[in-house]
């Protein structure tokens, strides 16, 4: 059922292939510059990447499929009401329980997977695997940006300096490039004043790295995005979301309550920062810690531990956003999935396909998409994995073009040598 | 934007890279700026005094000098080591302790809560002070330097269960004895350390189908029984030949294999500090085809025999030459210069001496474009910042907290490849406010006099201007925070 549903997104998808991207471009470069950047940078997107190899088998597992059990002696979910049972999707796909906080947004069709997706490069090392879904170029190592910087360079308006943001103390490979990007610290310190805020210091500061060829640019950029991300928390941007700045709306919204430290509080933040500067458009946070080799556990354990406050986070971040996440599209994704067979120590190892999620206000979610073929012995990719059957960038293309109306000609620049796919009914 | 614009941009991005690297005049080094290079690249920078040191003795001297390690640690330094009980330990006891108090973890009290706490901070903290304290004030600057180098090689995480316990004695044990020895006998000693073991959990891997003897043997849970191959990829794609070698996924499975009964055993660990053990009932004794080669079933010897085997392959000689030629030259080493070295490497064996007295002798170290071409890393920035200024951080909470803002805390790399070392990887808008924010932090206590006299030779003239028209409580902060202290 599963596989006769993607093959008619399929055919479907690709009579749609282009037209609303034009239509976009053309209305928005229209009116450039006019109050800022508002209409351009209106629909936005939101990439979380597990770093480490989230086992997709147990996030969205085939609770249905006798083989999934047999494959998972110790570590597989049960069906819904069952011990250690997984949430219902669809009668054959559960929910990983620790992430119950996503489950509404199922319910609302506002959530969807896409399975035994990823890279179609082979590797199973972790390192060349993230650096293809960051570069979008899987099997070219010498790409130099990564595609959300191509991505922002190509859409539609003019970019300011906080129209692509990382929260994380380094900039991740996937927003390196020439267009403009900032980073912002996890926590609190990402919107805080800092030392070269005071005149005195700011202006000796300043003159040292005004025209330095090496930093110069990067010094620029961090103060412009610092002074934008400090109005934005303050409240002082002309249209944003709210006034009365990010502190006061932050503690209304947690009705007293503080958030758990890590993502949960940084999406809250993201959330906030989003809604008070309309500049913002693509983000991006990455998350540690999915390299599940041994003791990964079932319902609850080490990997159960990890994937809390990932949904609580999620779940966060689409209330917060509030109205702004009916123009808003959340991709999570991860290098590569991992073996369908558990290993001797209750853990899995590298694998291949992997499950892609995507929520969002238009997202058309409530489904499992994606070319499955079960777990059967046959049906294993080198009969360990998932095999691939829907290229990630297939994923991103559909909401690129779909989503954040980017046009054909951008499209091939931001995913260039992309596989001919038509695209999902995804958004 | 049109794509033509597009090209445009992007090849003018590209022109700005490669002029980066080009910006001293090409013109031969001056005694003091080939002084401040090679402090700057096999140190953590000058200390007040170095400079004019190393000027009178000779670059070649030095680097001499670096490469035999013989010198004696200052006796504050020695006195300073010789308190933090953590980093002088034998693992055992180390991990005797932490043990203790891990097992409290169940329906504590407050006060064994406190307690708790208390001995895996101090243990944590006396590791990571033990590190600092060398890097800013030991004479053998290029131990500590190849300390760090082979660490991030052999990357180990300290928050991953007992490897907090582990470390000291990793780094100690089994990194700082062969740091500049012989590859072999650095690979031999992390893949037979408990730190190793655990993290990249060879340690629970065992032949398919092997039965635990009884739910208590050996005092750990023996509920394992099959293969993990964790160890056994990273062995190839990190330690030695590197990825996209020529191995495949069988042959990441055949090492696995070979590799199985390789081990510890938590309770003669804490006994006896028996730090390996083979346990033949755990491995796999059938044959196996490795890279090509027939392996006889040969219990311990088989994985020791796969160690001989990936140290001398020539992919890993390049591999290990390309990582250490873009650690000490520049973010894209040049090929020749890595070929060298790949041969010095293989005509003696894997020594790793040899190898960087071809480095360190080599026109393209010394040459004027490779000064100042490296972005410090935040751990690189702090330690010679340390030592610029002659003040052995004192709060090492402090320290470790700057590295953890800067998002390098120490023995915090979560990822078995490591800290990277290249610009790509650090340089950001946050990052060059959040060292400046270290910088003016440090200077109160500083004489910015002093500071650009020890920093002299690579503190370009554009730089001191800027310095000399500023008002002079903020000299200090802006010579540390300049962009000419960014790089190395």
């Amino acid at each position: 059922m599963h596989r006769r549903d993607f093959l008619n997104a399929l055919a479907a998808g690709a009579g749609l292939m282009i037209p609303l991207g034009r239509h976009a471009w053309a209305a928005t470069a229209a009116s450039p510059n006019t109050a800022p950047n508002t209409d351009a940078t209106s629909r936005k997107l939101i990439v979380i990447m597990l770093r480490g190899a989230v086992d997709g088998l147990n996030v969205v597992a085939p609770v249905a499929d006798a083989n999934y059990a047999r494959l998972r002696p110790t570590i597989a979910l049960g069906r819904p009401g069952e011990d250690n049972g997984a949430l219902n999707l669809d009668g054959y796909f559960g929910l990983h329980p620790a992430l119950a906080p996503l489950l509404p947004l199922w319910e609302q069709k506002k959530l969807a997977f896409i399975h035994a997706s990823g890279s179609p490069d082979i590797t199973r090392s972790h390192f060349d695997a993230q650096d293809y879904m960051e570069s979008a170029t899987p099997g070219i190592k010498s790409t130099a940006d990564g595609w959300m910087n191509r991505l922002v360079a190509a859409l539609p308006g003019t970019t300011t300096p906080t129209r692509a943001l990382s929260i994380g103390p380094t900039m991740p490979r996937i927003l390196s490039g020439h267009a403009a990007a900032v980073n912002l610290a996890n926590g609190a310190a990402g919107t805080k004043a800092n030392v070269l805020d005071r005149p005195a210091v700011g202006k000796a500061f300043d003159q040292l790295y005004a025209d330095n060829a090496r930093f110069g640019a990067a010094y620029q950029q961090g103060q412009d995005a610092h002074r934008e991300v400090m109005d934005a928390a303050a409240g002082k941007m002309a249209g944003g979301g709210m006034a009365g700045g990010m502190s006061a709306e932050m503690q209304a919204a947690n009705g007293g309550a503080p958030l758990p430290n890590g993502f949960p509080d940084d999406a809250a933040r993201l959330a906030a920062l989003m809604r008070n500067d309309p500049n913002i458009q693509l983000a991006f946070v990455a998350l540690g810690g999915w390299d599940t080799h041994a003791s990964q556990g079932s319902a609850r354990g080490q990997l159960a531990n990890r994937l809390q406050p990932l949904g609580q986070g999620l779940a966060v971040l689409a209330q917060r956003l509030g109205p702004l996440f009916d123009q808003t599209t959340i991709v999570v994704m991860s290098e590569f999935g991992r073996t369908a067979r558990e290993n001797g120590n209750g853990g899995t190892d590298h694998g291949h396909g992997n499950a892609m999620w995507v929520l969002g206000g238009s997202v058309k979610g409530g489904k499992v998409l994606g070319d499955w073929r079960g777990v059967g012995d046959a049906e294993l990719n080198e009969g360990r994995d998932l095999p691939v059957t829907t290229d990630f960038r297939t994923v991103l293309a559909t909401i690129a073009e779909r989503h954040l109306r980017l046009a054909d000609k951008q499209l091939v620049q931001v995913f260039p040598s992309m596989p001919r796919a038509g695209r999902l009914d995804l958004v | 934007m049109n794509f033509s614009r597009w090209i445009a941009v992007a090849a003018v991005a590209v022109s700005a890279t490669a002029a980066t690297a080009a910006t001293p005049a090409a013109e031969p080094l001056t005694p003091e700026q080939a002084a401040a290079h090679v402090l700057n690249r096999i140190a953590y920078g000058p200390k007040p005094g170095d400079i004019q040191r190393v000027t009178q003795m000779g670059v070649q001297r030095y680097i001499d000098a670096q490469l035999n390690a013989g010198m004696p640690l200052p006796p504050a330094l020695s006195a300073r080591l010789a308190g933090l009980d953590a980093a002088q330990e034998p693992a055992g006891v180390v991990m005797q302790r932490f043990l203790e108090v891990r097992a409290m973890a169940k329906d504590e009290s407050d006060g064994d809560k406190a307690k708790r706490r208390e001995v895996v901070t101090a243990i944590a903290q006396q590791t990571a002070e033990a590190r600092i304290a060398r890097a800013v004030d030991s004479p053998n600057q290029l131990e500590e330097v190849m300390v760090d180098f082979w660490f991030n090689h052999f990357n180990v995480f300290s928050g991953k269960g007992v490897d907090r316990a582990l470390i000291a004695s990793y780094e100690r044990d089994a990194i700082r004895p062969y740091a500049l020895g012989n590859f072999r006998d650095l690979l031999g000693a992390t893949a037979h350390h408990p730190a190793m073991l655990y993290y990249l959990d060879n340690w629970v891997s065992t032949a398919n189908g092997y039965v635990p003897r009884g739910k208590k043997q050996g005092g750990q849970k023996a509920k394992s029984s099959g293969l993990n191959e964790n160890y056994a990829r990273e062995l190839m794609e990190l330690h030695t030949m590197g990825v996209d070698s020529g191995y495949t996924q069988k042959d990441v499975t055949e090492l696995a294999r070979m590799l199985t009964g390789w081990t510890y055993d938590n309770r003669e660990l804490v006994k006896r500090n028996r730090t390996f053990a083979f346990d033949s009932a755990r491995h796999d004794r059938d044959d196996k085809v490795w890279l090509g080669r027939r392996i006889k079933a040969g219990g311990q010897e088989e994985g020791e025999y796969a160690l001989d085997v990936l140290a001398m392959l020539p992919a890993t000689a390049h591999h290990l030459s390309f990582q250490l030629a873009q650690y000490f030259v520049q973010d894209q080493p040049p090929p020749a210069l890595v070929d060298r070295m790949a041969k010095t490497y293989i005509d003696s064996k894997g020594d790793i001496r040899s190898v960087l007295r071809t480095l360190f002798t080599s026109a393209e170290f010394m040459a004027p474009e490779a000064v100042g071409a490296k972005f410090k890393t935040p751990y690189q920035y702090v330690i010679s910042a340390a030592r610029a200024s002659d003040t052995a951080p004192s709060d090492i909470k402090q320290t470790l907290g700057v590295l953890n803002r800067l998002g390098m805390p120490l023995y915090g790399c979560q990822t078995p490849d490591g800290y990277k070392n290249t610009q790509d990887a650090w340089l950001n808008p946050d990052a060059l406010s959040r060292r400046i924010a270290f910088a003016t932090q440090l200077s109160p206590a500083l004489d910015a006099q002093v500071l650009q006299a020890t920093l002299a030779g690579s503190i370009s003239p554009k730089t001191q201007n800027a310095i000399a028209g500023s008002p002079p409580p903020l000299r200090a902060a802006m010579l540390l925070g300049s962009p000419d202290f960014m790089q190395r």
